[in-house]
């Protein structure tokens, strides 16, 4: 009776893995913070990225401020590989990114193992 | 806290039950059982292992997992069921979840080293960079910051100090150390009107240079955005571990839960071994050996291009490389120097390139300055002439010394003014591909020169050695037939185009690209569309920037034999790549059996702490293999030609 119980809890457990982690989920877009001559958006750094998903505007000069509050080594770089951008990411010290925005697109980002992304939309 | 301070805490606090373990063969036991077990573990879980369980969490959050993931919930699993099995007063495994986090910390702190070892190519070449310059202004030389240099300033370079910024020297000559960026290991002699590049080392002489570029412009600077942009760029490869390291860690978390099952439920194993089982798997798993795979090669290789002035722009190129067989060169400028040399004289050397250089002194024509260059190194120096006359077609004749004179062709003289051996010689060289220029004097022909485009020293040798990696050679030039076949003897390569327009040597390119990958190595602007059509294009060194831009790989200097190192280096790397991914799949793939295991029955299994063990060092061992590629030969498989 107990094996059973176990059985059917692992297999909830199961379901519930597969649904939390490859079903579909919203994901978090930001415009960015327009003044006249810059544009900026703050990105925490903490199990991911968030916003994942940030969107900038053509031609104006763009700040990415990026602040590692995890403690994972995992996420102690952000790689922008088309910019070739790999910048250091101390454990709550915001870094600044400078983000070329005279091309518009689609751009990813990444942690310096490629496990996490996030992406950038210039338009 | 650091990854280092919580590696020590977790050691400390682990060596005890270390010591218990190892001692309790011998009846030695840890004093106060599992209460200090209990102590010493959740000190290791509460410092060290809790920033892993802050990260899984903050990541479950965002629907993502990761390695930390894994170590939270192995971790977690081993100590919350240690406490469950201490109240019911069963036996407790409390020192696998601190052994775990002991190696996996440590695994990451090698780790943490050797990547930022395999980034700092970047930084070296950062601090090439001059600091100060002297700068002449208002009449005298005075020290003022790398940043304060301006385009058009006159800068002071002495022996042994570098050069800060781009220019070309105005006064004094020098020969300047440029290895640090054009890889080359002799030193370069400069004079005047000498183009010297910044953070190259000025050895004996004292010279001064007009600033033509400053800042990012440098050559420095734009070598350092390169390697920058080629360091951090995607290989084509890696979409496959991008696709794995997205569902890997959920995978592993349902096929823990399987084995687990498996031992509970149908196996009959008891909770305490289904348990440990679970865990294993859990803990081997690791998804950033194969994340780290590529990024860590492709840096390490493509900076130590960088140091040998081969410049790689980024991973696709390094891929497309390994599928070449077929290398087109442009002849001009690549195979060959790009300047008409006087080849041969025959004669008396002194007199007839003395007659000659004298009647050619105020032509303009190409093969003039071949022939004065000859007499500069001959110590010649040119007769005044009267009477100069250019006979259309023909050749030009003046008056010197009381005697007329000629230099031209063969239509110049008739033939009873040439004798048997000179004829003989013409016809020989002819044949080989030079253009022959008759010199004479008062009515009679004294001597021939012969003029050549001739290929650089090197080139046979470098031919060679990609003949030697199976690749198949191609001359493209606009040259006629006999000239170019000539040409492609001498440096041993297989097959000719001549005749070709600039324009379109890109569809020549194109055209070989119907059997096969194709490399292009040119250097002019009109080479640009070539280059780039090409699926690897090679830009050689001292070219233009449009030549640059294009090349998917830039050699700094310009040595053919550099397209074999280019050739050798991406193929290194490639091959780098492709064995860190299969050390890392084979390490979870095989590993991962064995943790749930598979191999029970043949006595084969893994506990946490080995498993702990096996993944701290699956991802160091990727690393480890990518900084060595700091040291791996880059030999040409031709060594003497």
């Amino acid at each position: 009776m107990i094996k059973l119980m176990v059985l059917l809890g692992g297999l909830v457990l199961i379901g519930f893995i597969t649904w939390w982690f490859f079903g579909k989920h919203a994901i978090q877009e930001v415009q960015a913070n327009v003044t006249v001559d810059q544009q900026r958006v703050d990105i925490d750094v903490n199990g991911g990225y968030s916003p994942e998903q940030v969107v900038l505007k053509q031609g104006v000069p763009a700040v990415l401020n990026f602040t590692r509050q995890d403690a994972s080594s995992c996420l102690d770089r952000v790689v922008f590989s088309d910019f070739g951008i790999n910048q250091e990411l101390p454990q709550n010290q915001p870094q600044a990114i400078k983000i070329d925005t005279s091309k518009p697109g689609e751009y990813e980002w990444a942690c310096g193992m490629d496990m996490f992304h996030g992406k950038l939309i210039i338009k | 806290m650091s990854i280092t301070k919580r590696f020590w805490v977790s050691l400390i606090f682990s060596l005890p039950m270390l010591a218990g373990m190892i001692g309790m063969p011998f009846g030695w036991m840890l004093p106060g059982g599992d209460w200090t077990q209990l102590i010493l573990t959740t000190i290791v879980m509460l410092v060290s292992a809790r920033p892993f369980w802050q990260s899984a969490w903050a990541s479950f959050t965002k629907h993502h997992a990761n390695m930390d993931t894994l170590v939270a919930i192995g971790t977690a699993t081993a100590y919350v069921y240690s406490l469950y099995a201490m109240i019911t007063h069963q036996a407790v495994f409390f020192e696998s979840a601190a052994f775990v986090t002991t190696f996996v910390l440590l695994g990451q702190v090698f780790e943490e080293r050797m990547r930022n070892n395999s980034a700092n190519a970047v930084e070296k070449l950062m601090n090439l960079q001059a600091k100060d310059a002297e700068v002449l202004r208002d009449g005298d030389f005075v020290r003022v910051p790398i940043a304060d240099v301006q385009l058009g300033d006159i800068v002071r370079v002495k022996p042994g100090q570098k050069v800060p910024v781009d220019g070309v020297i105005t006064a004094g000559s020098s020969s300047v150390d440029e290895s640090m960026v054009t890889g080359e290991s002799m030193p370069v002699e400069k004079h005047v009107d000498d183009a010297v590049i910044g953070a190259t080392l000025n050895s004996t002489g004292t010279f001064q240079f007009r600033v033509n570029q400053v800042g990012e412009k440098t050559m420095l600077s734009q070598i350092v955005e390169l390697v920058k942009k080629a360091q951090n760029s995607h290989a084509p490869i890696q979409k496959l571990t991008d696709k794995v390291s997205d569902i890997f860690v959920p995978v592993v978390l349902n096929l823990a839960i399987v084995t687990f099952l498996i031992w509970y439920v149908f196996l009959g194993a008891s909770l305490a071994n289904a348990l440990i089982f679970a865990v294993s798997v859990v803990v081997i798993a690791c998804p950033c050996a194969l994340g780290l795979a590529t990024p860590t090669a492709l840096m390490v290789g493509t900076g130590r291009g960088a140091k040998m002035g081969i410049l790689i722009k980024n991973g696709e190129v390094l891929e497309a490389v390994n599928d070449v067989d077929t290398v087109i060169f442009d002849k001009t400028g690549t195979i060959t120097v790009g300047q008409p040399q006087v080849t041969d004289v025959v004669g008396d050397e002194a007199q007839v390139v003395q007659v000659a250089a004298s009647l050619e002194a105020a032509s303009e024509h190409p093969l003039a300055a071949a022939i004065l260059a000859r007499a500069k190194a001959l110590n010649l120096t040119p007769i005044e002439t009267t009477a100069f006359r250019a006979v259309e077609g023909k050749g030009v004749t003046a008056q010197l010394n009381g005697q007329t004179g000629f230099v031209g062709n063969q239509k110049m003289v008739t033939d009873d003014q040439l004798s048997a051996t000179l004829k003989r010689e013409m016809v020989r060289l002819q044949n080989e591909a030079k253009t022959v220029v008759l010199v004479g004097l008062a009515d009679q022909v004294i001597g021939l020169v012969a003029i050549q485009d001739a290929p650089k020293t090197t080139s046979r040798e470098a031919i060679a050695a990609l003949k030697a990696r199976g690749l198949k050679t191609v001359m493209l030039t606009g040259d006629n037939q006999r000239v170019a076949e000539a040409v492609a003897q001498q440096v041993g390569i297989d097959d000719v185009i001549a005749d070709v327009l600039p324009g379109d040597k890109a569809d020549w390119v194109h055209q070989h690209q119907q059997t096969g990958k194709v490399a292009f190595v040119g250097d002019g602007i009109n080479d640009a569309p070539a280059l780039t059509t090409a699926d690897v294009g090679i830009a050689m060194g001292s070219g233009t920037d449009i030549a640059i831009d294009s090349g998917g790989i830039v050699l700094m200097k310009n040595d053919l034999r550099d397209v074999d190192r280019a050739l050798a280096l991406s193929q290194k790397t490639f091959n780098r790549i492709k064995l860190n991914l299969f050390w890392a799949f084979v390490y979870n793939v095989l590993g991962i059996p064995v943790a749930a295991g598979v191999f029970f029955a043949i006595g084969l299994t893994l506990s946490p702490e080995l498993a702990g063990l096996a993944m701290a060092f699956s991802s160091l061992s990727v690393v480890t293999s990518s900084v060595l590629l700091n040291k791996a030969k880059i030999t040409s498989k031709v060594a003497t030609a």
